[in-house]
């Protein structure tokens, strides 16, 4: 395999401490290495910056309700369909991009991972045919528990080993990463046409409140010392108010330890914060609730939380947060997809224009940097559109202009329609912290990594590790001064090493990689219980048979496959 | 008083035993004989002077097709008529989609005239015959 | 021995059951009976030891009739058919795996195809109507465990998914619907009283094309308003009656099929619908449903969909660009239109299913269809090419009507020397690479 040698770049490396000295990387094997030979092909950095691969924590990029928003919005697709000269496939959709500009576009930002953010269980096989057909990037999917009938029983009665041993039996079968919890009971009581808005909420015949699934799915990661922690999306989604609930969610992990040897020290990821930071009563009174809510986050040292930031652009939503989405298509009446998932969870999608015209859509777009800006630790604090919800993935050039130039945001924040109602009605105008290359850095790969539980190979640029390795056209020391340079810098990387391959070579995809699939085997004690419990559901309530539910091999070609061992 | 020929409005649709045709093979026996027929109201048979299980002729914008009048299981209501899609309901199903991509499968007008000693084709004849494929 | 295989998955309708049981010879070459499946699954299984498969490629003499040639002979005209087309229509896929697909689609995006399925003359309208107003749906499990009001609106699935009421719509006793039938009020509304009806708790004759108009009035009934005496022939009473019980519903489901999508109105029948079940949303949980009808149609408009962002009709012909207009990039226009220079079919027969005018442009252009069987389409084509029955004799995945995908399972061995589609399309997609490499192109 090839040697290279990576010369004279500016390293930000968090796992290393190393804040933009000049350093040499040697790539061989597909690992970072000490040193190489004389042989090894120069690439030269000199002027540049060198990160490792960035790791996306939280998209929707691959599975049911993605395809659903694909099929429903052939106008996503209007100017926005090309295939560009070389060897990449025709590339679609401006929101929701197709698998391969998915993967090309991901790679031309500079990323090496991206998480599925919600994967249903019964649909696990779709989910796997996307990451499947998605080039260049290694990827995994969160299977959703928080409305899962197996878990809402065995947590009605605290049966935290039972959970988890349903929990591992359902990352073997869909070949899942980690424990996703979506507004928890709420979407259950969605089947109904309910919502469970708060934490005590309880749900409809099954009378567990989202507090207990809550802390009952975090008691049962950490059971299991998963490498992910309980990965959280609160109840009571985009309403004013709506931060205390968030508060109220985030304490039910106060005192607890996490428990791994994977260097993860979270209990719990919050996702997409801006959603659920809003401070007010209704859309006229509506405030940043950024401080309270980041207040808590920097005081607890076991949450990491991702920002969700709005980008103001025509977007899709599009979430396991059923009820929400018909309560937004109530306020935008744009087309509507719904669909009900047997026993397990509910998808919604409604598109969406953040007009920045508008003040509350601007105020969102300023609480959302606030997050950032308000983040103590960037170790804990990572940067995501929770595409394409906020906004497309493909805008994170934007947001970082926003992050790491006050002067930029400013010109932004000042130019609103509304703009004083915007100003005075959050807290970034008073904000003049500007994001560094070094806390980029850690908010979009060595804190990812670790929050993931992947730090041992991923998220920097130590020796041993994967050479999953970033290189873009920025000169620290003459940093961009305006939004568009900073974008385009970011925008389409010098060089993209994925394994040791490089496969972006000048904003061009150069070589498809040779992606993996991640996901965790977790073994579990034997479990009489669980296992009689799964054979009575499948043949008394599911409509497909138990044999045909798990995810066959041949859908997942290169298995990274991560084992724990929770049998004691 | 028979008449000659009347106008019916016309429905092609699946039934199990062209489905089930289907599978046997498209030139089976089967499913020449579940899709060879054009299901009828007793009414509108009578206003025909027809009997059942005779040949009829059926005629529409896009051409004819002999098939054999049968009374159905399924109630229709008269003016209705129902041939299970294959390619003799297609021989006569008009190919305008309305920009759609959707042909005329259901609610088109076709006149249906006794034609007891026409002969039904066979499936793959029917086709190539409109086709102009068949050497005489 | 004989020996069963279990949890076989039928390759006929988007119902995609999966609790067959197979008894296959020991040699894995016969399949003698089949359990659980109903007639057409059951003739499907069963017809798979019936003499005379076709084993090798046919290819259309002067004369009209077919002679056997190999499959690299066969291959290497596809290819070359393909590489001198400018614009081919590559349709079917309804009865073939995802895995082959995504090849196929690689081989369209080369030569400039246009990739449509067997939606485009089934359940397009109701695509497009999802296209423009979204759906609430649901998956069929929660129909099974919550649905106390089931309505079939234009779809008679006692003909065309026999296992659909017994198994999701009518019979089971699910969680929260622990009587089963009798916990479940049932509504059929066709222009006919079929079999289906026969089972229903309540019949509604409409006049045969007024959906679009008696669907309005249900929308109009449930806000409150005023209709005129009859609507498609169907008294107001009646309908305000109905509306009423629905509104009373704690899960309603609307199961619709051609009656809608082929009628006068197409999309604007199931746009319409949508709607309905949007509105009742309002009072209720309600969600609609497309009753797909070949078992991966569904699965072809989600690779469809991934891979190019549209769920049928993709015209990849500028190879630079996908495509999808209904009406411009659909298969039946094409050929109306005479827009195409090629047609390759797979997995389909659009000879018995499309109308006759549409296949007298095809006959004339040089065809190639692939299928196990000789059926209407192979005859008016140049060349025949067997492959194996995919959910019998090769596994693959596939979609079912509420989109959750199963894997197919193989079952028997394909006749000796049969390729599967996988097989066929990789080796045509090697030989186009090969001559587009000589060519220049």
């Amino acid at each position: 395999m090839s040697e290279y040698i990576i010369k004279n770049g500016h390293v930000f490396d968090p796992t290393q401490g190393i804040k933009g000295d000049k350093k040499d990387i040697a790539v061989k094997d597909g690992k970072i290495v000490d040193k190489v030979g004389s042989s090894a092909k120069v690439i030269d950095a000199s002027g540049k910056t060198v990160m490792a691969g960035a790791l996306e924590v939280h998209a929707h990029v691959a599975g049911p309700k993605v395809n659903a928003g694909r099929w429903y919005r052939p106008e996503d697709k209007h100017f926005d369909s090309h295939k560009t000269a070389g060897i990449t496939r025709i590339e679609g959709g401006k929101s929701i991009p197709t698998v391969f500009k998915t993967g090309y576009e991901y790679a031309r930002l500079g990323f090496t991972f991206a998480m599925e953010a919600a994967m249903p269980p019964l649909y696990a096989r779709h989910v796997h045919e996307e990451i499947h057909d998605t080039p260049i990037i290694d990827e995994a999917a969160l299977p959703v528990f928080g409305n899962n009938w197996f878990i809402l029983e065995y947590l009605k009665n605290h049966e935290v080993e039972n959970t988890a041993a349903y929990i591992a039996w359902i990352l073997r079968q869909t070949k899942g990463y980690g424990v996703k919890c979506v507004n928890p009971g709420g979407t259950e009581a969605w089947a109904w046409g309910l919502n469970c808005l708060t934490i005590h909420d309880p749900v409809p015949y099954f009378e567990i409140t989202p507090a207990e699934i809550i802390k009952g799915l975090i008691e049962a990661n950490e059971y299991l010392g998963l490498p992910h922690s309980m990965h959280l999306h609160q109840n009571d989604l985009g309403n004013p108010g709506n931060y205390k609930t968030t508060i109220d969610s985030l304490k039910l992990a106060e005192g607890i330890k996490a428990t791994n040897n994977f260097g993860r020290e979270q209990v719990l990821h919050s996702t997409h914060l801006q959603f659920h930071a809003y401070k007010g009563t209704n859309w006229g009174d509506f405030e940043s609730g950024a401080k309270e809510v980041m207040d808590y986050v920097n005081k607890q040292k076991n949450l990491t939380i991702d920002t969700g930031n709005v980008t103001l652009d025509e977007t899709t939503t599009m979430t396991a947060d059923g009820p929400f989405e018909h309560h937004l298509h109530g306020l935008n009446h744009l087309k509507w997809f719904n669909v009900d998932v047997e026993l397990e969870t509910a998808a919604g999608i409604v598109p969406f224009i953040y007009d920045p015209n508008n003040a509350v859509f601007a105020s969102q777009w300023a609480v959302g940097l606030e997050i950032a800006l308000y983040a103590k630790d960037p170790m804990r604090c990572f940067i995501t559109t929770d595409h394409p919800n906020a906004g497309p993935f493909t805008r994170y050039p934007r947001v970082y202009s926003w992050l790491m130039s006050k002067k930029v945001r400013d010109e932004r924040l000042n130019s609103f329609k509304k703009a004083d109602k915007v100003i005075s009605a959050t807290n970034l105008a008073n904000m003049d912290r500007e994001i560094t290359l070094y806390e980029l850095a850690a908010m979009t790969r060595a804190g990812p990594a670790k929050c993931l539980g992947l730090s041992k190979d991923y998220g920097g640029l130590k020796a041993g590790m994967n050479a999953d390795i970033a290189i873009y056209n920025i000169n620290p020391d003459k940093f961009p001064s305006t939004g568009p340079e900073i974008e385009k810098a970011f925008a389409q990387v010098a060089y993209l090493f994925k394994s040791g391959k490089i496969c972006v070579e000048g904003g061009k995809v150069v070589d498809m990689g040779h992606k993996e699939t991640f996901w965790v085997d977790a073994k579990v004690p034997e479990n009489k219980q669980v296992m009689h419990d799964i054979k009575e559901k499948f043949l008394r309530y599911y409509s497909i048979n138990e044999n045909n539910y798990p995810v066959p091999e041949s859908y997942a070609p290169h298995q990274h496959i991560i084992s724990v061992d929770a049998s004691q | 008083m028979a008449e000659k020929k009347i106008t019916l409005n016309m429905i092609t649709c699946r039934t199990i035993q062209q489905g089930v045709g289907m599978e046997a093979g498209k030139t089976s026996q089967k499913y020449f004989d579940a899709c060879t027929i054009m299901h009828m109201h007793t009414d509108d048979m009578k206003r025909l002077g027809l009997m059942k299980n005779t040949n009829v002729k059926v005629t529409s914008s896009v051409g004819s097709v002999i098939v054999k009048a049968v009374e159905t299981r399924e109630d229709l209501v008269p003016g209705l008529a129902h041939i299970p899609m294959g390619p003799w309901a297609n021989r006569i199903v008009p190919a305008y989609t309305f920009s759609t991509g959707e042909p005329c499968f259901k609610g088109f007008p076709v006149d249906v005239e006794i034609a007891a000693s026409e002969r039904i084709m066979g499936a793959v004849e029917v086709l190539q015959d409109a086709c102009g494929l068949i050497r005489k | 021995m004989p020996k069963e295989v279990t949890d076989v998955i039928c390759p006929f309708c988007g119902t995609l059951c999966d609790d067959l049981i197979v008894s296959v010879s020991d040699d894995n070459k016969t399949i003698l009976g089949v359990k659980n499946a109903c007639a057409i699954g059951a003739e499907k299984f069963n017809h798979q030891r019936q003499p005379g498969r076709v084993k090798l490629p046919r290819m259309r003499q002067a004369d009209g009739s077919y002679k056997e040639i190999s499959y690299d002979e066969a291959i290497d005209w596809t290819a070359k058919m393909l590489v001198k087309s400018r614009k081919t229509l590559m349709y079917g896929w309804a009865s073939t795996s995802c895995q082959a697909m995504s090849i196929g689609h690689e081989i369209a995006e080369k030569v400039g195809g246009i990739v449509d399925n067997c939606a485009t003359v089934c359940h397009g309208s109701s695509l497009i109507a999802i296209e423009d107003v979204g759906v609430p749906s649901c998956t069929l499990g929660e129909v099974k465990n919550r649905a106390d009001r089931v309505i079939f609106w234009g779809c008679n699935p006692a003909h065309a998914h026999p296992r659909h009421m017994s198994r999701y719509s009518i019979f089971p006793r699910g969680f929260f619907t622990v009587k089963g039938h009798k916990g479940r009020k049932i509504y059929c509304v066709d222009c006919r009283y079929t079999d289906t009806a026969k089972c229903a708790d309540e019949f509604i004759q409409v006049q045969q094309g007024f959906d679009y108009e008696l669907l309005d009035a249900f929308r109009t009934a449930a806000r409150g308003e005023a209709l005129p005496d009859t609507v498609g022939g169907v008294p107001k009473e009646k309908i305000y009656e109905i509306v009423e019980d629905l509104k009373q519903a704690r899960f309603g489901v609307i199961f619709f099929g051609m009656g809608l999508t082929h009628t006068m109105g197409r999309n604007h029948n199931i746009d319409i619908a949508i709607n309905l079940t949007r509105d009742m949303n309002d009072h209720t949980k309600f969600a609609i449903m497309a009753m797909r009808g070949h078992w991966n149609v569904t699965g072809s408009g989600q690779v469809l969909g991934w891979q190019y962002g549209f769920p049928y009709a993709v015209d990849l012909s500028r190879r630079d660009q996908a495509r999808h207009q209904t009406g411009e990039t659909t298969s039946v226009d094409l050929l109306n239109r005479n827009e195409v220079e090629a047609c390759f079919y797979i997995a389909t027969d659009p000879g018995a299913h499309f109308p006759v005018n549409a296949m007298i442009s095809s006959s004339r252009k040089p065809t190639v269809t692939i299928d196990p069987h000789i059926n209407c389409t192979t005859e008016i084509s140049d060349i025949h090419i067997p492959v194996a029955l995919v959910g019998v004799e090769v596994g693959g995945c596939a979609y079912r009507m509420d989109n959750v995908p199963i894997e197919t399972r193989k079952v028997v061995d394909p006749p000796e020397g049969v390729l599967t589609d996988e097989e066929l399309l990789t080796r045509i997609n090697k030989r186009v690479d090969e001559l587009m490499a000589k060519g220049g192109q």
